[in-house]
């Protein structure tokens, strides 16, 4: 086989959220009263952008072979902050913005640490710390609201045009792509990853750097968990500790990753995909209302495509000669 | 033996797990530019030696030197630093990865930071084709390669670490005799070019044939190191075998044919590569073990008889008649009446939270129901009758399984299946890692249940539980029946030199060690 179609096999469960989006896409604009314009594209990006970033977060740690049920709340925590600082003249507002990718961050590692060195399952691990930080959102927004010097400026351009009518969130996906993912990705620690989400034992004896691995992943899932955090900030003015909404975000965030062909058992799978399977969930819901049906259809609609798209990700399970290797 | 300058060398090295010694005060050199081969029966403490020299097992005491300094391996990554790679059966692949990713995994090339893939493609390639592997694609994932090119990857993996000393463990099981001989020419130009290399093998012919040096392993100690080609086969097999204890073991009845088909036959079952043709037949009051090599296909056909593997071909009769098994679930059905004593305890036989009365009665819950709701009375009556036959000691029923000993934890996972009154038990080595008291035990209750009817298929890597215990023995290499030993003629040197696929002369009298006397 040549070289294009190993790297196609690859890419497979990318190339197939990518098709299951632009098919959905399609399906809502051309049946939008407004059809295809820029404000109907920049409405959906700056809503989809949110789980976007989210589901890029939860990648990183599911590709560790873990799950983050904290991102969620991260998010909702970083939101709440960013509601507190990113204030006054735009050199000020910028360096709030740091003050919350660094907040981000913080929350990443502290579940990595744990995780590490205290050797928690991932899953109780991030449900506990998830907690913390709704809690401190909560102490910080006990109601919804922003700071009176919020600085809208940054928001309304984070979440307008650009010249020609490209959604400047949709870029700002793009650069965020380009600047964590793509290092990452071709990075060795990012390799180390992978490797220990595929085998942790094999990565072992082959040395692989498997704490820093872990580290890395939970950190960076921190930091894109705040990114979303941010872009929340920006579309609504306000932070709100909601819980409904940290919860319903850390949820679709794995349906996103599953969706976009990440392997929940580790070691397969690309955050690109997670934005697609993001960006195809979030369609589910636009398509619903471009067809007038009950809003109230919503769940059971979601529900039902991310069955099919498991399943077919399933099928190769049929293949398994050593009925033990299931429960592998 | 010993040159100048010894490129590696350990001495005094120990290791026990628990009470048992794997390695006593075990010694080696190793020179460069010479192929040194390890040998060893099971357990002999080969696959320890070769942990402790690639930094996976910390030895308890002793010292190794490489080129007179001494150096200390507290993991992996240290070992392959200072040069000692190992390929492993197997183990130290990344299924999901791209062969070219996997063979720079320690080690990438980077520009700027990251990873440079033209570098590492051209790294794989060489690599790849020093190893003679060059049909493999390195963007091929691992996992969808067969066995045998996964090995010539670990190969490929281990060459681009550009190592100086190289251990191979039983790295040529997996491969077909014309990649063995594409491996060899590859070994001895390693070897010309200044590498130490290790080999790890049962193949006594390639040991023949690419050896400078062999040092024997015993019980966890070096018996011998003499210069390849200067002992018989005979005199190696001598070498390895001869044990320091011998067990008790039970009479054997002699089991006549009555007339009545066999409890369980078994006819050309074959699956994948791993078995290969194998029938066997086991009488009621039979017990049948199965030797040979660990990892020769022992295990598969157990789980194949239990119903565990997909796409098993063959004929299975249980009392003359054919019977399908799809599952454990039908293998234990009452017209069958299987039941498997598994390897791991821990994962496959028990569930080790759960309190030793829920444990026992697993198996048995359907016998113990009355309209699916479970008689607690009944369940306890069985249940304290199984610790009593089996003496297992347990402080009550109630505690969890997992705080039993190790010995205890055999005996509750024996006596599971014992309460579904099976006709044919199947054992996958159920003395591993046990006190040498519940093994005598376990060898009393295997009789009785021979005697009282049931047929025994046992697995055991311990050679003098199979002289021990067995009527018959059949011997497996790669996947198939070698040979059928029966009553006398299943002596530890008939044993090994099967094992090994050799022959030698088994009907030498005063070689043949005393047994069951």
């Amino acid at each position: 086989m040549s070289d294009w179609r190993y790297r196609l096999a690859e890419q497979r469960g990318t190339l197939l959220a990518a098709g299951l989006f632009l098919v959905m896409f399609v399906i809502y604009v051309s049946n939008h009263p407004a059809g295809f314009t820029a404000n109907v594209v920049q409405t959906a990006a700056n809503k989809g952008v949110l789980l976007a970033l989210v589901a890029m977060a939860q990648t990183m740690v599911v590709l560790t072979a873990g799950i983050d049920l904290s991102v969620g709340m991260i998010f909702i925590f970083t939101s709440c902050l960013a509601s507190y600082i990113v204030i006054g003249s735009t050199p000020l507002a910028l360096l709030g913005i740091v003050g919350v990718l660094v907040a981000g961050l913080a929350c990443g590692a502290l579940n990595g640490l744990i995780v590490i060195y205290g050797r928690l399952q991932p899953i109780v691990t991030t449900i506990a710390t998830g907690s913390i930080f709704y809690g401190i959102a909560l102490w910080l927004r006990p109601q919804p609201g922003s700071s009176d010097s919020f600085n809208s400026d940054i928001a309304d351009f984070m979440t307008g045009q650009l010249p020609g009518g490209v959604p400047v969130s949709l870029v700002a996906l793009v650069v965020i792509v380009l600047v964590v993912w793509i290092p990452f990705r071709r990075s060795e620690t990012g390799r180390a990853v992978y490797a220990t989400g595929s085998s942790e034992v094999a990565a072992y004896m082959s040395g692989v750097a498997i704490r820093r691995a872990k580290f890395v992943a939970y950190t960076l899932s921190g930091l894109l968990s705040a990114l979303g955090g941010l872009y929340v900030t920006f579309i609504t003015y306000s932070g709100e500790a909601s819980f409904a909404n940290g919860g319903t975000y850390t949820l679709y965030s794995i349906a996103a990753v599953v969706l976009g062909g990440v392997s929940l058992f580790g070691g397969t799978g690309s955050a690109i995909g997670a934005i697609f399977g993001a960006l195809a969930f979030r369609t589910i819901g636009d398509l619903l209302f471009v067809f007038d049906l009950e809003p109230l259809w919503q769940p059971l609609f979601q529900g039902v495509v991310l069955l099919l798209a498991v399943c077919i990700g399933a099928a190769r399970l049929f293949q398994v000669r050593n009925r033990l290797d299931l429960f592998a | 033996m010993e040159g100048p300058a010894p490129l590696f060398r350990m001495e005094g090295v120990s290791k026990r797990y628990g009470g048992v010694r794997a390695l006593e005060e075990a010694e080696l050199t190793v020179n460069a530019g010479r192929v040194h081969a390890v040998l060893g029966e099971n357990g002999a403490g080969k696959s320890t030696l070769i942990k402790v020299m690639a930094g996976v097992v910390a030895p308890d005491k002793g010292r190794m030197t490489l080129e007179g300094r001494e150096v200390v391996f507290p993991d992996p990554a240290s070992a392959l630093e200072a040069g000692v790679a190992c390929i492993f059966q197997e183990l130290s692949l990344i299924p999901d990865l791209p062969v070219a990713d996997n063979i720079v995994i320690s080690n990438p090339p980077k520009r700027f930071g990251l990873i440079d893939r033209r570098t590492q493609r051209r790294i794989a390639e060489q690599a790849l084709a020093r190893a003679g592997g060059e049909d493999i694609h390195p963007l091929a994932p691992v996992k969808d390669l067969p066995l045998s090119r996964r090995q010539i990857v670990e190969i490929a993996k281990a060459l681009a670490r550009q190592p100086r000393i190289l251990i191979l463990d039983e790295a040529t099981s997996a491969l077909t005799a014309a990649d063995v001989t594409k491996v060899f020419a590859v070994l001895k130009r390693l070897r010309a070019e200044g590498l130490a290399l290790l080999y790890i093998s049962h193949r006594m012919h390639e040991i023949a044939e690419i050896a400078d040096e062999c040092t024997v392993f015993r019980n966890g100690r070096n018996v011998a190191t003499y210069l390849a080609g200067t002992k018989t086969d005979n005199e190696v097999v001598e070498m390895m075998i001869g044990r320091e204890y011998s067990h008790v073991f039970p009479p054997k009845p002699n089991v006549q044919p009555d007339g009545k088909p066999p409890v369980l036959e078994v006819r050309n079952l074959s699956w994948t590569q791993r078995l290969r043709e194998i029938s066997l037949t086991a009488r009621a009051g039979e017990v049948v073990g199965l030797g040979g090599l660990d990892g020769q296909g022992q295990r598969e056909l157990l789980l194949a008889l239990f119903g565990v593997l997909k796409g098993v071909s063959g004929e299975l009769l249980i009392d003359g008649r054919p019977v399908p098994i799809s599952s454990p679930r039908s293998a234990k059905s009452k017209r069958v009446g299987m039941a498997l004593i598994p390897e791991d305890r821990k994962t496959e036989g028990l569930m080790l939270p759960m309190a030793v009365r829920a444990n026992l009665s697993f198996a048995a819950l359907d016998r113990l129901s009355r309209y699916g709701i479970i008689d607690r009375a009944a369940e306890r009556k069985a249940v304290e009758e199984m610790v009593r036959l089996l003496a297992i000691r347990t402080d009550g029923t109630d505690i969890p399984v997992g705080s039993l000993s190790g010995g205890n934890q055999q005996k509750v996972v024996i006596a599971k299946w014992l309460m579904v009154s099976p006709r044919i038990i199947l054992l996958n080595d159920p003395t591993r890692g046990i006190d040498v008291g519940t093994k005598q035990e376990i060898y009393v209750l295997l009789r009785k249940l021979a005697d009282t009817g049931a047929a025994i298929i046992f697995y055991s890597t311990d050679y003098d539980e199979l002289i021990g215990c067995c009527n018959r023995v059949l011997v497996l290499y790669d996947g198939a029946v070698k040979r059928t030993l029966v009553e006398g003629e299943i002596t530890e040197r008939a044993l090994v030199a099967s094992a090994l696929n050799i022959a030698t002369d088994t009907r030498e009298p005063s070689l043949a060690p005393a047994v069951g006397a």
